[in-house]
């Protein structure tokens, strides 16, 4: 198997899938010429023409908006939003408008589209370039929101992202990019969206986790086993929809569970998943469940030493590991 | 190339890892001895499956470990080969990067608006000083696991923060109790050992721990009576004597009393199956074959050879296999055939001089009898007072299973079959 990066990952998926199906195409900011600000399409102008590799306006809301009508009237459009940060005016289409197109017309009408976008911070990018913006998406009924973590999910999700029915938000952490390396199959896979998967099997502490921190907890929970910790790595992949099953599969397995993720932690994605533990593994609990994220604070600082302490790291985990064994 | 423990037999879920036989660097041919196993049924020389270069041990001597469970790396060429490729993509690390992937350290990730650029790391903040929390109830998961298990929380002691009970703490003690009984009674910790002067502590081997966690499930999950009885073995004793030299003569090897008490039990437990039978809560399962286990002192401790069948052979044929087993076994030889599958337990405690004693059943068997020394005792035989050969037998077996009558009818019965014995008696 070959190994790449999250980013050659994402690239090959949506060269695949162009490739396989006429109907997809791909609009964005700078994704022509310029090849995508983090190079995610870079060459595919060339090799699919300007007619499937559209270059856009700086106004997102078009973008989501034609999309939408694309996908609607039968195309399976790629929108990229360069930055996640830049995604909210896109929340009347996707939100208030994609979400609800099955529903509202009886089914007669869907919009097969994928609204990607890279999200997350740590990369010094402050309050514009480092925003996540899962937790908004997932609280719709009628989206699908994807948080990849390595280059094999990342492929194997987009391409069922692109070939899903309905709306899909994808977003990508910037700093899985070019950080994150891992083996892709040769031959073609798609992986099913709303499937966690335990990415380290252990005994004592379960950790449910999606994106970049995934890594951070793989490394936390290795340094844990030096202490005799067993922790198990459950990483959702899909945060909407939840994969219910895998999450209290853990929790019944190890009592202890801790929940990590960059957002913010109050009404984000954790919050969600502690309720679930708590409703269905509520005997199986021989500790509070724990959510460990972002801070009660509106953005990413610029300063280092703050966003340092903003971003929640295998250090931070490691304490939160050694507290919850201690329980 | 990850080596893992095989299975190794019936009923057998785990091992004892014994001592090493190789050492890290070590070239090894396929089928070297690798390391010694030590499980409840049999001490084995485990060889290697594969040739290479042994990379790293994973069980260290002393480590139970369960069937399946890795147990070392061995390098073997195909592997060199392949590690070679990886080497050859200088910018992934060393560990093993599979579909979960890996975060590179030494490389900058994308630059704030999109472009590739190093950033500074910075030390970290920590978050954490919230004082702990504090004791107060038991957690939904200990308070199910009480319940189901039946256990009263009070008998335990909790490792948890404030010595809360923890899920783990409830674990452990059925674990305790079910399995290697005793374990959470209390006794006189490491530290108090120690500290004193006045007393030494010997190191547990793995045999000495598979014996104590054997005998403590017997304990614990058996709960044995116990019954002796006198048997005249005089005919036995006269017979032994009488055809000694002729056996040694023709068959090469000395004749004991073994085989005569050995053909004795087979008879009894044929007539007799509650006694070669296993306890299970769905019901009584009653063993078909009569394999006869024979304890036997080895040099590293106790080992139960089994002679399968038993009741199939003549008393001259389990000489004859008795002689190999206890060889085998005080050579450390015996394969795991040879001491697995028994249904019926044998010890002559008579060889130490005993004259009564109290076996613990060998679990998941019914019953255990002994054979005690044979003294000659002044008994009244037919209102006079005779000089005989005495022999206690003494009966251990799991009150479950059978109440004393069974038990009694089963020792009787190994009782006449031995007073019976006399110059007619067959050997071949």
């Amino acid at each position: 198997m070959a190994v790449i990066t999250v980013l050659e990952a994402i690239r090959e998926a949506m060269r695949e899938e162009m490739r396989n199906d006429d109907r997809v195409f791909i609009m964005g900011e700078d994704i022509g010429a310029r090849g995508g600000v983090f190079l995610a399409t870079e060459g595919f102008l060339s090799e699919f023409g300007e007619e499937r590799i559209i270059d856009t306006p700086l106004a997102e809301s078009s973008i989501a908006g034609i999309a939408l009508g694309a996908a609607m009237s039968g195309l399976r459009p790629i929108a990229e939003i360069e930055f996640a940060d830049f995604i909210w005016p896109t929340i009347n289409q996707i939100v208030g408008e994609a979400a609800k197109v099955r529903y509202g017309t009886e089914g007669k009408l869907n919009a097969p589209m994928v609204l990607r976008a890279p999200q997350g911070g740590g990369v010094r990018g402050a309050l514009y370039h480092s925003q996540s913006v899962e937790a908004i998406f997932a609280h719709t009924p009628g989206l699908k929101v994807v948080t990849p973590s390595t280059p094999y999910d990342a492929k194997g999700l987009l391409k069922s992202s692109i070939r899903d029915d309905d709306p899909v938000i994808f977003l990508e952490h910037k700093r899985t990019y070019r950080l994150v390396k891992g083996e892709v199959p040769d031959q073609e896979y798609t992986i099913p969206l709303g499937k966690a998967d335990v990415k380290k099997l252990g005994e004592d502490i379960s950790i449910i986790t999606y994106g970049l921190m995934v890594h951070h907890c793989l490394e936390a929970a290795q340094m844990a086993s030096l202490k005799n910790i067993s922790v198990e790595v459950l990483d959702l992949r899909t945060v909407r929809p939840l994969d219910v099953e895998s999450i209290i599969n853990t929790v019944k397995k190890t009592g202890k569970t801790l929940i990590v993720y960059e957002d913010n932690q109050a009404l984000g994605i954790g919050s969600e998943v502690s309720a679930l533990i708590s409703q269905h593994a509520f005997e199986y609990l021989d500790a509070p469940v724990i959510r460990l994220g972002g801070p009660e604070v509106p953005a990413m600082p610029f300063s280092p030493p703050l966003e340092n302490m903003f971003m929640i790291d295998a250090e931070k985990i490691s304490t939160a590991i050694k507290e919850l064994a201690e329980y | 190339m990850k080596i893992e423990l095989p299975q190794v037999g019936e009923s057998v879920t785990e091992g004892i890892i014994g001592r090493w036989l190789k050492n890290v660097g070590d070239k090894i041919e396929k089928y070297d001895p690798l390391v010694e196993v030590i499980t409840d049924k049999i001490n084995m020389e485990l060889p290697s499956p594969v040739r290479g270069v042994l990379r790293e041990i994973i069980a260290n001597e002393g480590e139970t470990v369960q069937m399946g469970g890795f147990i070392a790396d061995i390098e073997t060429n195909e592997n060199q080969e392949n590690t070679n490729q990886d080497k050859l993509e200088p910018d992934v690390t060393d560990q093993e990067i599979g579909t979960t992937g890996v975060l590179l350290k030494n490389t900058a990730p994308v630059g704030p608006t999109g472009s590739s650029g190093p950033i500074s790391r910075d030390e970290p903040l920590s978050t954490h000083d919230e004082s702990p929390p504090k004791k107060s109830r038991y957690s939904p998961a200990v308070l199910r696991l009480a319940e189901e298990n039946q256990i009263d929380l009070a008998q335990i002691v909790g490792t948890g923060i404030n010595e809360r009970i923890t899920r783990k703490d409830v674990i452990s003690f059925i674990e305790a109790n079910s399995t290697i009984g005793g374990k959470a009674s209390t006794g006189p910790s490491d530290q108090d050992t120690q500290s004193r002067k006045d007393q030494e502590k010997i190191a547990l081997t793995p045999v000495r721990k598979m014996i104590a966690a054997n005998m403590s499930k017997s304990a614990a999950l058996i709960p044995q009576a116990w019954s002796e009885v006198a048997v005249d073995v005089t005919g036995m004793v006269s017979k032994r004597q009488d055809i000694k030299e002729s056996f040694m003569n023709k068959e090469g090897i000395n004749i004991t009393y073994l085989p005569f008490v050995i053909k004795a039990v087979a008879e009894s437990l044929k007539k007799n199956p509650l006694l070669n039978a296993t306890w299970s809560e769905e019901g009584i399962i009653l063993k078909k074959n009569i394999n006869i286990g024979i304890a036997v002192a080895a040099p590293d401790g106790l080992v139960v050879p089994v002679i399968h069948n038993a009741d199939f052979f003549s008393i001259a044929g389990l000489a004859e296999i008795m002689e190999a087993l206890i060889s085998k076994a005080k050579n450390g030889k015996l394969t795991l055939p040879e001491v697995q599958g028994g249904t019926f337990t044998l010890n002559n405690t008579g060889a130490l001089g005993s004259v009564s004693s109290r076996p613990l059943v060998n679990h998941p068997q019914a019953a255990i009898m002994t054979t005690e020394a044979i003294i000659k005792r002044p008994v009244i035989k037919e209102d006079a007072i005779a000089i005989r050969s005495m022999m206690n037998i003494c009966l251990s077996f799991d009150h479950r299973i059978m109440d004393g009558a069974e038990a009694g009818t089963f020792s009787m019965s190994v009782k006449q079959l031995l007073e019976n014995i006399g110059s007619d008696t067959l050997i071949y």
